[in-house]
């Protein structure tokens, strides 16, 4: 199978201990963003969201990316199984989402502003 | 008449089957197609969180305030510590079981019995732990009461500092009649489902203690909870308060909208099973590498393909990670 990353024993090792730290780095930076929230990120609003949390999303899809490829060895695939894999997942997730968030967004709005009443 | 047809003229074509065309093997292939839909499946489950959460942005209760235990140290505010730890000991025993894949490359056995051991041992501390932070939230830290909408409202010092039920509501004489076998069906002598304090006897806790305030689930712009005045406060309880809700389950929690504990326990619960299905495959593939299976059958690609698997397991919890601690 196509393991180019496998080729010495050596060098294979390292790698996984490479992306081991970067996750680790990584995790720990979301954990310190987390305790601390710092004032900026919270306040800042891009898209319906706290600049924090995007950061927090971002830093997740590249734990992802670095998963993927290094642990599951989607690097060492071929480029079509690595595309009918991630390309159909990133699609159908992202539509997913969009249509969801913004459903729910709507519903927010119909129990803010509409003819309601819900808190008693 | 043939009764076969030997030669179909498709070999070597890429599309006819003759060959490997995505130079995986059949197992592999469907690994991750698995996978795929697998990961289909838990990104519904966090898209329909994530619904319920814009519905509820307003009003959605705090991760850190939520999940702030940690082991030994009881009563310390300690968010996100637990939870990062979990994720730790996940993300290690993804490495261990690619050191595994990797030590069944060389046809290693000794490695890759060690290995696989390793992140065996990791997914049985991962589910222990789940386990425990289920406890803590099932439990409750503090006890709330219900108002007849749902809402949830939670008590606050003059500080603003969470209180617990028992730390201010009076206990009355009961006068609490003890359900007989004679008068219910579903009669269980054994079963305390009654709340440790009556609404009542907050109330009356709450009018003794002038410096206690409560605490409603909508947020401020600074995204803090609304503390009400005193006398809003008085008004909330006497006039809307109808149980008392201590810990979690799928119909009341302490916490918040009930949506939340549903999400956590079937999300975090979901991914658990996961993660214990994972823990027996790596049993079995265990033995397997035990016995010699894979060095007589010369490739270790099993632990491959469970490791895939393992992964996948991993990389979920590292969205669940965010969704319900850290956004």
């Amino acid at each position: 199978m196509a393991h180019d990353s496998a080729h010495t024993n050596q060098s294979a090792t390292k790698r996984i201990w490479y992306v081991f730290m970067l996750l680790s780095v990584v995790t720990i930076v979301e954990v310190v963003l987390g305790i601390f929230k710092p004032a900026f990120l919270v306040q800042t609003d891009i898209l319906y969201m706290h600049l924090l949390n995007w950061i927090f999303i971002i830093l997740t899809v590249y734990k992802a990316y670095l998963i993927t490829w290094a642990f599951m060895h989607m690097e060492g695939e071929k480029k079509g199984l690595r595309r009918s894999v991630v390309w159909t997942v990133v699609f159908l997730v992202c539509y997913l989402v969009f249509i969801l968030l913004a459903e729910g967004v709507y519903v927010h709005d119909v129990f803010a502003n509409g003819f309601l009443t819900w808190n008693f | 008449m043939e009764a076969t047809v030997a030669q179909t003229g498709t070999e070597g074509k890429t599309w006819g089957g003759g060959n490997k065309p995505l130079g995986a093997s059949y197992g592999k292939l469907m690994m991750w197609f698995f996978i795929a839909s697998d990961a289909l499946t838990f990104s519904a489950f966090l898209a329909a969180y994530g619904f319920s959460r814009f519905k509820f942005i307003d009003s959605w209760p705090i991760a850190d305030e939520v999940f702030n235990h940690f082991p030994f140290l009881h009563g310390v505010d300690a968010p996100m510590y637990y939870v990062a730890l979990m994720t730790f000991i996940l993300i290690f025993s993804s490495v261990t079981m690619v050191l595994a894949v990797d030590a069944g490359h060389h046809m290693n056995k000794k490695k890759v019995t060690l290995y696989m051991f390793l992140t065996i041992i990791g997914g049985l501390v991962f589910v222990g732990s789940q386990a425990w932070e289920w406890k803590n939230f099932i439990n409750g830290t503090y006890g709330a009461v219900e108002t007849r909408g749902g809402q949830i409202l939670q008590f606050v010092d003059a500080d603003h500092e969470r209180v617990a039920l028992a730390d201010f509501a009076k206990t009355l004489p009961q006068d609490r009649i003890e359900h007989q076998p004679s008068n219910g069906v579903w009669y269980d002598a054994d079963k305390q489902t009654s709340a440790s304090f009556t609404v009542e006897e907050i109330t009356k806790g709450f009018e003794a203690n002038p410096n206690i305030l409560v605490r409603i689930q909508q947020l401020d712009e600074n995204g803090k909870k609304i503390v009400l005045s005193r006398e809003a406060s008085l008004a909330k309880l006497e006039n809307d308060a109808v149980t008392t809700v201590e810990g979690a389950n799928l119909t009341h929690n302490e916490y918040g909208p009930p949506l939340f504990a549903d999400f956590f326990f079937f999300i975090t619960g979901f991914h658990g099973f996961h993660v214990s299905m994972g823990i027996i495959l790596n049993i079995i593939i265990f033995f397997n590498v035990l016995i010699g299976t894979y060095e007589r059958r010369g490739s270790y690609e099993m632990v491959e393909k469970v490791g895939l698997y393992w992964h996948f397991v991993d990389l979920v919890w590292v969205f669940v990670f965010t969704f319900f601690y850290l956004v």
